[in-house]
């Protein structure tokens, strides 16, 4: 049950969502579904690694918020340097990942090298986060500049062989944190330091480096996320991201993660986020009830994950 | 013994238990008496504490009646078999961490004034019943905080608040030193003259015979021998428990040249608020021996030298001075330190035995992947050299008995390949079968040239298996013996620090 479960699920949903409306499983909806899940998703393989080891991480929504506002910054103001072509889109992404790769080393040093919950770490980092890019727009929205936005939107809705390249990227970072996880020596501690961290410092484990590295991985991920994110939409402000955190976290429990860590697996994390944006899509799709209800169904469906997923961990 | 034959106040009557297909008790026979302490021993997984489960209430017989007072009884659980009197301790502790003491103690029977709480009648009620124990322990102090010995005197208190008629103790003595074992044992004294049919499990047999009138002896399952205390010897209830000989419970001792070379040279070792000035030099194929008191600054020494704590010294290996910082550079040395807390600190109870058996030593099995078929391997290696005996491999090593977790323990350990082994407490709660087992093959890793640190609460482990020993007093080494020397006195007497003088033979049980 609990390997099968979150299978079925999706199962279920796909014959739901095929009987309810045919045009569920057209390649537009399909590719719809899934370039818009990137996003998340891509967060969430992240969020996988850090819950294993034990840890969590609120900030990942108002960080995505964040570096999408500077990115946007920075490519408006070089604009009249470097001109609309790639060298500003490279700069532009160098700058998500590298804000992304501090954003995470900081939030990670805090909670490794001072010893501060990691609960407590990322909600700070997640008001200051918000905060900033809501400073950084003044109040509103932060567009990027129109003609560099043209240049730049392929990067969100082409792909090669009709497959976009979120989903591309999406399926690389799914592939690579599967084999991490499974059969890399830095899943494997991940997943003693969240079973129990002394054990594993009293094995030779390097607790504080690894659990740094999970939220160094997160923060570059969530870097790849905005570089993917910031051609959709072309603007960042206040609301984006908002709630993200909490979706990657759900997917990666609805997944089969031990919220408490010490199990991990990425694999379930990503048919999570699928069965959540799938609820979204089917609502949208059909008649039967209201989209508003959305938010209603995910959560109900969060809850019922857990109380699946309860007799694996009672007896652990 | 002099007690009248009297109805048992609980009792087993042909009692089995299966899980699933496997029987673990075949028709067991047990009787509590009022007034008497009642032993049962064996060795891990004998099926103790499936028979005292069921007679708390925690379990149901599979077959076969549990008789309160000659009446034939079926506990709904343990809330039914309390309302009875019966009450058990668990081996290990059942308390709310963050909670104070006295809020611990009246957990879930809280008195009241009114619709308050009557704290200060709380307060009066755990003091006296603390002082009963001679625990000092502040009434308000968070368990938290508390020592592993204060931890267990409050189990005790909280059993002896809620009038036990029928006490069952698991293994109370594993966590205490000789001080409180003393107190413990007369505590249990005043119970049994006081009426309460107590059963004890220990797997120290001179307690047993120091406490028990009756004694009841289980292996794989089923009773091997039931009588009288008086008139057995410690030896004879090691042989029932083990069913074969145990004469040569200690491999024997090299003739050791004093010219091997030193493998491990400590000087001037602090470790802040626990050790100062350690020295002392470590052979190869050597078996250092280090006792003293609990609390004398032996583990948190070798801990600060494995790089497990904050420490300073000069460490020489092989002649080269080396920097340990943290417990990785240790193992860079040659130097691994297995913990004396298995269950917290040594494995993860929740995963397997392969993955527990590689952790330390996972990049010898790893490219960029770890290759499964080589820890495969590598595990049933470790099965085969140090005999662990798990059902399935697939078992979370939680489930697996004490005694093959230590063994596991060992071959997670011998995995990295160390030079220097520094073992804390090598046989903690492990029938005397498997300690057997385990000095052997602490001789072997010395015959082999490794050189071996144990640090043991037990007497007898450390003159048995030590070459030579170190002594701890207040966070200093009061002196080395070897040879002849190696005897309980001169242990004693170093680690009172009674200098010169002949030990008192009081004071004996107060060593280690």
């Amino acid at each position: 049950m609990a390997v099968l479960g979150p299978i079925l699920a999706l199962v279920v949903l796909l014959i739901i969502g095929a009987l309810m409306n045919p045009n569920f499983l057209s390649y537009a909806n399909i590719t719809n579904v899934l370039s818009r899940s990137a996003f998340i998703g891509i967060i969430a393989v992240g969020m996988t690694f850090v819950i294993t080891a034990g840890g969590l991480d609120l900030s990942v929504g108002s960080m995505a918020a964040f570096i999408a506002g500077l990115m946007i910054l920075v490519m408006n103001s070089l604009l009249p340097v470097l001109g609309i072509g790639l060298p500003i889109i490279l700069v532009g992404m160098a700058t998500a990942l590298l804000a992304g790769f501090i954003a995470g080393m900081l939030n990670g040093l805090l909670i490794t090298k001072l010893g501060i919950e990691a609960f407590i770490v990322t909600l700070g980092s997640m008001g200051i986060y918000r905060s900033l890019v809501t400073w950084l727009a003044d109040g509103g929205t932060l567009s990027l500049d129109f003609d560099l936005r043209t240049y730049y939107r392929p990067v969100y809705y082409d792909g090669i062989l009709g497959i976009s390249w979120p989903i591309i990227v999406f399926a690389i970072v799914l592939i690579v944190g599967e084999i991490a996880m499974r059969s890399s020596v830095f899943g494997r501690h991940c997943a003693a330091i969240g079973s129990n961290d002394q054990v594993a410092r009293y094995s030779s484990v390097n607790v504080a480096r690894v659990r740094l590295l999970t939220y160094v991985i997160l923060g570059v991920l969530v870097g790849v996320a905005t570089i993917m994110y910031v051609p959709r939409l072309g603007s960042a402000s206040a609301s984006t991201g908002l709630l993200w955190e909490l979706e990657a976290i759900a997917a990666v429990i609805i997944g089969g993660t031990v919220l408490k860590g010490g199990f991990g697996r990425v694999w379930g994390t990503v048919i999570g986020v699928l069965i959540l944006s799938l609820i979204g899509n089917i609502l949208n799709l059909t008649d039967l009830v209201s989209p508003y209800l959305n938010g209603a169904i995910q959560g109900a469906i969060i809850i019922l994950a857990v109380v699946l997923q309860r007799d694996r961990t009672a007896n652990a | 013994m002099d007690q009248p034959v009297t109805l048992p106040r609980l009792s087993l009557d042909r009692v089995c238990r299966s899980f699933g297909p496997v029987e673990v008790l075949h028709d067991v026979d047990l009787a509590l008496r009022a007034g008497s302490v009642h032993a049962l021993i064996g060795e891990n997984g004998a099926g103790k504490s499936t028979a005292m489960k069921i007679l708390a209430g925690y379990l149901t017989p599979t077959r076969g009646t549990v008789r309160a007072d000659g009446q034939e009884t079926a506990f709904g659980g343990i809330r039914a078999a309390e309302a009875r009197g019966i009450i058990m301790i668990h081996q290990e502790f059942n308390l709310a961490e963050q909670l104070s003491v006295e809020q611990n103690l009246f957990l879930g029977r809280e008195i009241r004034k009114g619709l308050l709480l009557d704290k200060a009648e709380m307060r009066r009620r755990t003091r006296e019943l603390l002082d009963r124990l001679n625990c000092n322990v502040d009434v308000d102090a968070r368990v938290s905080r508390l020592s592993n010995s204060d931890k267990q005197m409050l189990e005790i208190a909280k059993a002896l608040s809620r009038d036990a008629r029928v006490l069952i103790m698991d293994e109370p003595t594993s966590s205490l030193t000789y001080a409180e074992t003393d107190i413990l044992l007369e505590q249990v004294r005043a119970l049994r003259a006081a009426g309460t049919a107590i059963l004890f499990t220990s797997h120290k047999l001179d307690e047993v015979k120091a406490i028990a009138d009756e004694l009841t002896i289980m292996r794989d399952g089923a009773v091997v021998h039931h009588g009288p205390v008086a008139g057995m010897s410690e030896h004879a209830m090691a042989e029932a428990m083990v069913g074969r000989e145990v004469s040569n419970l200690f491999p024997a001792k090299p003739d050791h040249p004093d010219d091997r070379p030193v493998a491990l040279a400590v000087r001037d070792l602090d470790v802040p608020g626990h050790a100062r000035g350690i020295s002392f030099e470590l052979h190869k194929g050597e078996i250092l021996g280090v006792a003293g008191l609990m609390g004398s600054g032996r583990t948190e020494a070798f801990e600060g030298l494995a790089g497990l704590r904050p420490a300073k010294g000069e460490i020489l290996i092989d002649g080269k001075p080396a920097v340990i910082r943290s417990s990785g550079d240790a193992l860079a040395h040659g130097l691994c330190y297995l913990t004396e807390d298995r269950k917290t600190r040594g494995l993860l109870l929740n995963k397997t035995m392969r993955e527990n058996l590689t952790l330390q030593a996972l990049s010898r099995f790893a490219g960029l992947l770890i290759n499964r078929s080589a820890e495969e391997k590598a595990l049933d290696q470790a099965i085969g050299d140090f005999d662990i005996r798990a059902g399935e491999r697939s078992l979370r090593v939680g489930n697996l008995s004490g005694g093959n977790q230590q063994k596991l323990l060992i071959a997670k350990t011998m995995l990295s390949d160390p030079d220097i082994i520094v073992i804390d407490e090598p046989t903690r709660g492990i029938d005397i079968g498997t300690k057997q087992e385990i000095y052997s093959f602490i001789r072997a890793l010395a015959a082999k040239g490794r050189s071996v640190v144990v640090i043991s609460s037990e007497m007898q482990e450390v003159i048995g298996l030590a070459d030579r020993v170190l002594v701890m007093r207040r966070g200093r080494i009061e002196g080395t013996l070897a040879g002849d020397r190696i005897t309980e006195d001169e242990i004693v007497r170093l680690a009172m620090g009674l200098g010169n003088q002949q030990a008192d033979t009081a004071d004996r049980r107060e060593t280690v």
